[in-house]
């Protein structure tokens, strides 16, 4: 049969063959809504499932990791007692923020670890949805406030064994610098009883970060527009871990909050100085510096300091931050 | 999504073709423009914790009547009557509701010192259940505890040992019912209310009674009077069932417990056979396409059995005990809640896809009277108000109306369908000339009360239950079916829908009114 029949015979295709048309005088009901927050993304936590992203993780992300993000890990002494399931709240700048960490963390975190990942971003399509939660045993959750049923999930799933990576800024950074957590992570840990562990990311905006974060030469789009680089780029990164953090008697989520943000700046002090110059500043009660300067837009991007491998500009031509 | 009420659903040319039902097999029928179809409410939510349910209902009872517990003392003899395997259709995923409810009037008549229990299937005329169909409807728990000791029986309609005469009702009707039942304290009766029809004084008066007493409701007169028989008021059947109850009462005490159900009548695998058509998903139509395939080229008898073997996922909706009129009322309401559909004005050709299995075919064969039957004497009465169809109007029913009968099931059917329908096709003719000596012959009577035999007057019930609709229709067209027998029934064959709707433009007009009702699962149309 000529390929044009076989098109034509699949054309006259009916019902129950083809899909049913609907009867005019029937108004049509919304389509069930089964992305976001209605995503059921329990079949990525069935045994073979698991087994095919460990496969996959191990032997694809990790090495691929490797090359585009040579890695150091330091406080990794602090997971070897620590007993499962955890929460990881991190500094979120890159799309390979959550990569970088499950493959970075010890072997028997990193298969019963599932990631928190924003409901409208990444769970906003079927495709995307299967993908996170296969590739990442992603769960979506609502990142602009405490929604109790994200809540419930992931706790529910932190009391199923489950350990849990979140960003508790809510999504990366637009500049590089660290935002506002929110409590997200503090109320679970504090309504599950879970450690808290802190981890700062460090460079990874350099490797796929947002646009305007990189601190990389602006391109122009448009006219008006102007972004950074785009797309994945090599850099070297460290992942910092800090000892977990247990929410005291009586504190409230909102403070274990801010003791959990101050603990991530506290590591990123660490890497911008040393340890003992980072903690004598916060025993100091100092700034951390990894809110950036409380200053107009062009001198936080100014503060970042060039990109890794922009450290000497073309002669000739100042390096100016776009904002 | 709260579940939808039912609605009429007019074709367009957008519409696609409407299942129908075919026997053991179903296909599809594009039906033209402009004829409505009737579709079934969504099933309703069902009941949580149906035991608690149950328990609050025995404690609480309406109407005049005390609480169940109040009722049971020490010394006191106790009969626990329940509906047949004619009910639930299909029948129900274990547990029974029969049996959960059994199984909580026996926790409270054992609390009370009550050692005096037999429970009675009331079976009226219809035939014996097997013990596997016993143990379905009472669960294991009840079957182990009663059945040894000769204390689960079924009615036995010609044991005139265990009949006893009530006297007769005010129009003369004699009322002898099953003494056991009938000379106890306390006679508790156990009904599965699948349609409106089922339950009330209905329960008593026909399911423990004799032939003497069911001939002076279960005759052509007062079915053909009965409009419908799912609207009690309107229905004769019920009068004289209701006339013969009130005098029961007199004498008896009951304590009746009826329950209704949802309508999810198939299982999710199925779950098509209950959804329209243009919300079926591509697993729906897989699924329908894979198992009409199939079904098609499967010999009848192991099509049937795989039907047969389907029990429905049905969930109780309510339970209602206590003073008989009282628990109906709420009853029927309940049922109406589930199943009413509001259809405003009838049509001049109704049409039907009849399933594999009616009230008297469980694990058995539809032979052609059953068929008549489920159309004319169910289908066509699933409504309030007027019949879906006008007076002449045409009846379309697709079904392959097979020349097969069970023998060990349907023994008079295969001599009525023989020697009865050849001579007539009249309720009232036959019911004088053969009824009686078909009730009365003596093999039949052995059949019905050591086999598994239908009682030999049975066939003439199920003609009778059409007597309405055959006044009623101007022509009745069977689509598919085999032509011999469809004649013998008195009824037009046609081979295909089209042919038939032929046959009905020449008794109806060339532009008829069609409507098609859409069921299983269950729906009554309240027509205005």
């Amino acid at each position: 049969m000529k390929p044009a029949d076989l098109m034509a015979r699949l054309g006259r295709t009916r019902f129950p063959l083809a899909a049913p048309t609907w009867p005019g005088g029937v108004p049509r009901p919304a389509p069930e809504r089964k992305v976001g927050l209605d995503y059921d993304h329990e079949w990525s936590r069935r045994y073979p499932v698991r087994l095919a992203r460990a496969v996959v993780l191990d032997n694809i992300t990790r090495p691929v990791a490797k090359v585009v993000a040579p890695t150091t890990v330091r406080g990794i002494e602090h997971l070897r007692h620590l007993e499962g399931p955890v929460i990881f709240a991190a500094n979120h700048a890159s799309h390979v923020d959550t990569p970088l960490l499950l493959t970075t963390l010890p072997l028997e975190f990193r298969h019963r670890t599932i990631v928190a990942a924003a409901s409208d971003y990444f769970f906003d399509r079927t495709w995307k949805a299967v993908l996170w939660s296969f590739a990442l045993a992603a769960i979506p959750i609502e990142r602009s406030k405490v929604n109790r049923r994200s809540a419930d999930t992931a706790a529910e799933l932190l009391e199923d064994g489950w350990n849990l990576v979140i960003f508790p800024e809510g999504g990366r950074s637009p500049d590089g610098w660290t935002q506002p957590f929110r409590g997200g992570a503090a109320y679970l840990a504090r309504r599950t009883g879970r450690p808290v562990v802190p981890v700062y990311l460090h460079g990874t905006r350099h490797v796929a970060g947002k646009s305007t974060a990189t601190g990389d030469r602006p391109t122009r789009r448009s006219g008006t527009e102007a972004t950074g680089r785009r797309g994945l780029r090599r850099a070297e990164v460290a992942v910092i871990f800090g000892p977990p953090l247990l929410p005291r008697e009586g504190e409230e989520a909102r403070r274990f909050s801010a003791r959990v943000e101050a603990a991530v700046a506290l590591l990123a002090d660490e890497v911008a100085t040393d340890w003992w110059t980072a903690r004598r500043r916060a025993a100091a009660g100092g700034d951390s510096s990894s809110r950036g300067p409380d200053a107009p837009a062009w001198r936080r991007a100014w503060a970042l300091g060039p990109a890794p491998g922009d450290e000497h500009p073309v002669a000739g031509e100042r390096e100016w931050p776009r904002v | 999504m709260s579940p939808r009420p039912g609605f009429v659903l007019e074709v367009d040319r957008s519409t696609p073709p409407t299942l129908f039902w075919n026997g053991e097999r179903y296909g599809l029928e594009r039906l033209p423009e402009g004829a409505r179809v009737v579709y079934a409410p969504e099933p309703l939510d069902k009941i949580d914790d149906p035991v608690a349910a149950i328990r609050h209902a025995l404690e609480h009872p309406v109407g005049d009547s005390q609480p169940l517990s109040t009722l049971l003392r020490t010394g006191m003899r106790l009969t626990i009557c329940f509906d047949d395997v004619s009910l639930p259709l299909p029948p129900m995923q274990a547990p029974d509701v029969r049996q959960l409810v059994i199984e909580e009037v026996l926790d409270m008549a054992a609390a009370a010192g009550v050692d005096d229990v037999m429970l009675i299937a009331a079976l009226a005329l219809h035939r014996r259940m097997t013990e596997a169909e016993l143990r379905h409807a009472l669960g294991n728990r009840v079957y182990d505890a009663f059945a040894p000791h000769g204390l689960l029986t079924q009615h036995d309609a010609e044991d005139p040992d265990n009949l006893v005469d009530l006297g007769q009702t005010d129009q003369g009707e004699e009322i002898e019912i099953n003494k056991r039942a009938a000379t106890s304290d306390l006679l508790v009766y156990v009904n599965i209310n699948l349609v409106a029809m089922d339950g009330g004084h209905k329960s008593v008066a026909t399911g423990l009674a004799s032939y003497k007493s069911l001939r002076h409701h279960h005759n052509p007169g007062t079915m053909r009077h009965s409009k419908s028989f799912m609207d009690a008021p309107a229905s004769e059947l019920h009068t004289a069932n209701w006339r013969m109850g009130r005098k029961i009462a007199e004498s008896v005490k009951v304590f009746q417990i009826e329950t209704t159900l949802n309508t999810d009548t198939f299982p999710s695998r199925f779950a098509f056979l209950q959804k329209r058509e243009w919300e079926w998903s591509l697993r729906d139509r897989a699924t329908f396409a894979a198992s009409s395939a199939a079904l098609d080229r499967t010999p009848e008898r192991v099509a049937r059995q795989i039907l047969q073997s389907i029990k429905s996922p049905y969930a109780m909706r309510s339970v209602q005990a206590g003073e008989v009129e009282a628990v109906h009322a709420l009853t029927t309401a309940n049922v109406w809640e589930q199943q009413g559909v509001a259809v405003s004005g009838q049509t001049d050709i109704l049409t039907m896809g009849l399933p594999y299995i009616c009230p008297y075919n469980v694990n058995s064969i539809m032979n052609p009277i059953l068929v008549a039957c489920l159309g004319l004497g169910y289908f066509f009465n699933m409504y309030r108000g007027k019949p879906l169809v006008r007076e002449g109007g045409v009846l379309v029913m697709r079904h392959p109306t097979p020349w097969d009968f069970h023998p060990a099931h349907h023994p008079s059917y295969i001599d009525f369908f023989e020697q009865v329908l050849p001579q007539t096709t009249d309720p009232v003719e036959m019911s004088k000339l053969y009824e009686e000596s078909f009730a009365t012959d003596p093999w039949y009577i052995h059949l019905y009360r050591t086999g598994h035999a239908y009682h030999g007057v049975h066939p003439f019930y199920m003609w009778y239950w059409c007597a309405h609709a055959l006044e009623h229709l101007g022509r009745v067209i069977v689509v598919g079916g085999d032509p011999k027998a469809v004649r013998r029934l008195g009824f037009s064959p046609a081979t295909t829908f089209d042919d038939a709707l032929e046959m009905a433009r020449d008794v109806v007009g060339p532009s008829p009114t069609l409507t098609h009702l859409h069921s299983p699962p269950l729906l009554m149309a309240d027509v205005t």
